[in-house]
């Protein structure tokens, strides 16, 4: 975390694992959850494991394979403890190590990881292998794989996906919203103000070893030389004489949510009365998109809009979920750039600043998405209020950070779960949110719309749509990283 | 209006009774760890109705020896109990009520403490025992937990009352207003709803703070020639330090965070408490003092209204030395998880941050008195962790409710008042509900 040096090397792309670059939208996925049974054996594949980097190549559009680990998984393989020690504490601890966390997180009532199918006790992934593939060549390539890891590693799980093309389960265009990567290195490195929201994001975030937007290098374990005396690893930028363990990896965080489409309709169609068309409405200002992705705060902008122009939510409900999962706003709330019209926004003396200041910065709270989405959703989606599907469907949430707690941790908890978010009141998110209610029996049950003339509308009594049924916190790790993992003692 | 004071008594827990008191006090909390059971037999804070917000803290401070990176031995000083309050109207009465109301019980937490007699008078004990605030910062000053209550009472009565279909016309929205307003005063004069009058403000209240007003500048105004005169030594000094004090800021120790964290977001308010020592030097010393009677100057006389700067989630908080101002310890009682609490600041106020606490021992590296610091986002994270105690007894009056809320349900009484207002002013008080 020292000073950062104007100009930095380029990204060593055949070090980053594909996925950073690429969710793979054409290709079909399966996730296997692995333990180590054998460590030799284990470290013996990960060391040829044939990893996917992040340069394009042809091969790219056939198949793909991504590894990543828990915290448990690197003790198991062997890795040193204090190297395991200077990983972030949340990876090191877990997503789902104790009930503070969980509380967090939101992980509580139905979602408590004592129910979970995988995340806690022996069904705790050590490595996570996610296999891509082209059409109808999925099966033939986990099989390589699984036949080639088998000696090492004994499967707890395999979470299958369905196909990316079309809606979500709750029948939404979903994925939409993605920040953009510098990868040129072009984003000015430093600590100022940015008065304007932006998509870009520094590498930083999203890749461990390069300045984040604070223009500082995120904490990873950086080793002595004498630990890496083959060279295998990159040295660190900020600190030349060490090598990064972390360079050109970042965290994955995984959750199995499950969605309950049935139910989710047939709430909605109990609030709108049995009325079809406001039913698809209250179901869009939920989420603030139209089915087809369609932001309500600006048709047309796909990911190109902030809420500027709608601080009341009029169009957009504060509280839809991708207005509190990327609320898009910069540093300091809108008003006039000079000197003084700032400084008097940062003294908290311009009142209708204030009002729209309860969140903001969103820059340091971005997520690089790459969920899959689970189960016969296509039957799920089209049976909707009608009748259960019968189906399991739901997301296998991904995203990746460089730092857990201030990107997912953060935004699970303060923009999601929390009933308070941008000063509302007795909801959570529309979507994913559980119900319970706050302290003082307060009910967070609820859903606002401001409306142009009167008091906001209201929807009280949902109940909780999405449920957590797995989740992990896992290390993906730059290729050069992977191979060192797999060899160091 | 009442005015708002906080205050804390602090004792030395006597040598040997700490994991006693530590035990005891746990009882007073409800299932959930650190949270007061508002019924406790030991200190039952919810009888209490001028408290908004009470602690019961054991100031053991593990970041002691950090002083030792800056070539100064490991003092030995004591460990404390602090009983801290945030209440309306003087303090002193107060505590004067909690050592009559809960007598027994406050002899029980006390007992732990040296120098304490069983037998004596209490209240004048609590008294002497009083540390001096140093800076003191109360969200909204004049707002009372009776209000508080009312108030959030009135708001939920009106949201269940209120029609919601858009309306058609300002004189709608006029009429509507109305018939609340009718519906607001049956509940009121059915004993359903209250809506006490606020007091007069204190006489003796209004000369201090007006006193305070013009004291403090002309004190700076007496000093600034001196100042002026001494200003490059005094930068020399300053950017010396800044360039050479030692930063002892390493992630904290897993099982010490985790304790604290499960002290935390069982409300929708959560507290902090810290503690650390004032770096080694009469400059820090009296730099230290002086800013924080700026701080303490801006919060009575500035941010008394909703804010602190941009922040606008600490409902109180406050600054104050111990040991003759070798140590600092601060406190606070905000809204949101402490992440969210830690980034508000990182990100909206660091320099406010800087200027307050960078004369503690370890603080990340500052530019200038307000630049870097706690903008060096994971050195800060650390710092503040490292520094920061288990609050074992915290007590909110108003569970579930956070300062958005409060000020809301305050504009939503204030709406009632006016006899006539514009369709505007009808349409935007509607909106609140």
């Amino acid at each position: 975390m020292s000073a950062v040096p104007t100009q930095g090397r380029p990204v060593e792309l055949d070090d980053v694992q594909g996925l950073v670059r690429s969710g793979y939208g054409g290709l079909t996925a399966c996730f296997l959850l692995l333990r180590v049974k054998d460590p030799a054996a284990a470290r013996a594949w990960l060391a040829r494991a044939p990893v996917t980097s992040a340069v394009r190549t042809d091969r790219l559009h056939e198949q793909a394979l991504h590894v990543a680990f828990t915290s448990e998984g690197l003790r198991a393989l062997g890795v040193a403890p204090d190297v395991c020690a200077e990983f972030s504490a949340e990876f090191v601890a877990g997503m789902a190590s104790d009930p503070a966390r969980a509380r967090r997180l939101g992980d509580v009532g139905a979602s408590d990881p004592g129910g979970w199918r995988w995340g806690t006790g022996a069904r705790t992934p050590h490595v996570a292998v996610l296999l891509y593939a082209g059409p109808g060549r999925l099966a033939a390539w986990e099989r390589e794989v699984e036949a080639q890891c088998a000696a090492g590693f004994e499967r707890i799980e395999r979470l299958s996906t369905s196909a990316t093309q079309g809606p979500e389960p709750f029948g939404f265009a979903d994925g939409i919203s993605q920040p953009k990567i510098d990868w040129e290195r072009e984003r000015p490195v430093g600590d100022h103000d940015r008065l304007d929201y932006d998509n870009l994001v520094c590498l930083g975030e999203f890749l461990l070893g390069y300045p984040n937007e604070y223009g500082l290098y995120t904490p990873r374990p950086l080793l002595a030389s004498q630990r890496d005396p083959d060279g295998l690893l990159p040295r660190a930028e900020d600190a030349p004489e060490r090598a990064d363990l972390g360079r050109n990896g970042c965290y994955l965080v995984m959750r199995q949510l499950h969605q309950d489409v049935h139910g989710f309709w047939r709430a909605l169609d109990r609030q709108a009365g049995g009325d079809a068309d406001r039913r698809e409405r209250l179901a869009a200002a939920m989420v603030g998109r139209k089915k087809d992705g369609d932001p309500l705060v600006a048709p047309g902008a796909a990911n190109d809009f902030t809420y500027q122009s709608d601080p009341r939510g009029l169009r957009c409900p504060l509280g839809a979920h991708i207005r509190r999962s990327n609320p898009r706003n910069a540093d300091l709330p809108p008003g006039g750039r000079g000197l003084l019209s700032r400084l008097w926004r940062m003294l908290g003396f311009n009142a209708a600043a204030l009002e729209q200041d309860l969140v903001a910065s969103t820059r340091f709270h971005r997520l690089l998405r790459r969920g899959r989405k689970y189960g016969d959703v296509a039957a799920a989606v089209r049976s909707a209020a009608a009748h259960p599907s019968g189906a399991e469907v739901g997301l296998h949430f991904i995203c990746l950070a460089a730092n857990i707690k201030r990107q997912f941790e953060f935004v699970q908890s303060a923009w999601l779960v929390g009933s308070k978010f941008a000063g509302l009141a007795g909801e959570r998110d529309p979507l994913v949110g559980h119900r319970l209610p706050d302290a003082g029996g307060f009910p967070t049950d609820g859903f606002s719309m401001p409306q142009a003339a009167g008091p906001d509308c209201r929807l009280s009594g949902l109940p909780q749509f999405v449920t957590v049924q797995g989740g992990a916190y896992f290390f993906l790790p730059g290729i050069r990283a992977l191979r060192y993992l797999a060899t160091a003692r | 209006m009442t005015p708002q004071s906080q205050f804390m008594v602090l004792a030395r827990v006597a040598p040997g009774r700490e994991r006693d008191l530590r035990e005891l006090l746990t009882t007073m909390n409800s299932a959930a760890p650190g949270m007061a059971d508002p019924a406790n037999t030991v200190l039952p804070f919810g009888q209490f109705e001028r408290l908004h917000f009470a602690r019961l803290a054991v100031l053991d401070d593990p970041s002691i020896g950090d002083i030792e990176a800056y070539d100064v031995p490991r003092p030995d000083l004591p460990i404390y109990l602090a009983l801290i309050g945030s209440c309306d109207g003087p303090a002193d009465e107060c505590i004067a009520d909690l050592a009559r109301r809960a007598d027994a019980g406050l002899r029980r937490i006390f007992a732990h403490c040296e120098g304490f007699d069983a037998h004596g008078d209490l209240a004048a004990w609590m008294r002497e025992h009083r540390r001096p605030i140093a800076a003191n910062y109360i969200d909204w000053v004049g707002r009372t937990v009776r209000q508080v209550k009312e108030e959030s009472a009135l708001a939920r009565a009106l949201a269940a009352k209120v029609p919601r279909a858009p309306l058609e016309s300002g004189a709608q929205a006029q009429r509507l207003r109305r018939e609340l307003i009718e519906f607001v005063d049956l509940e009121v004069s059915a004993g359903r709803l209250g809506l006490t009058p606020h007091d007069p403000t204190p006489l003796r209240w209004k000369l201090a703070k007006l006193v305070h007003l013009f004291a403090v500048p002309l004190v700076g105004l007496a000093l600034a020639p001196f100042l002026i005169v001494l200003s490059p030594l005094l930068v020399y000094c300053l950017r010396t330090r800044e360039k050479n004090d030692p930063e002892v800021c390493p992630p904290p120790d897993p099982a010490a965070l985790l304790e604290l964290q499960q002290l935390e977001d069982h409300d929708v308010s959560n507290q902090y408490t810290a503690i650390g020592s004032v770096k080694p030097g009469l400059f820090r010393r009296w730099l230290v003092t002086g800013l924080l009677v700026l701080i303490d100057y801006a919060a009575r006389h500035v941010f008394t209204r909703g804010f602190l700067a941009r922040v606008q989630t600490i409902h109180f908080a406050f600054w104050a030395f111990l040991d003759d101002k070798r140590r600092l310890v601060f406190t606070s009682n905000y809204d949101g998880g402490h992440e969210a609490y830690m980034d508000d600041f990182i990100n909206k106020a660091a320099w406010g941050l800087n200027l307050s606490f960078s004369h503690g021992v370890g603080w990340p590296r500052t530019r200038w008195l307000v630049a870097r610091g706690a903008r060096i986002e994971n050195r800060f994270k650390n710092y503040q962790r490292r520094h920061q105690l288990p609050t074992e007894v915290w007590y909110k009056a108003y569970p579930g409710l956070t300062l958005a809320d409060l000020k809301r349900n305050q504009r939503i009484r204030e709406g009632l008042e006016p006899a006539h207002v514009t369709d505007a002013e009808a349409e935007a008080w509607l909106r609140l509900l």
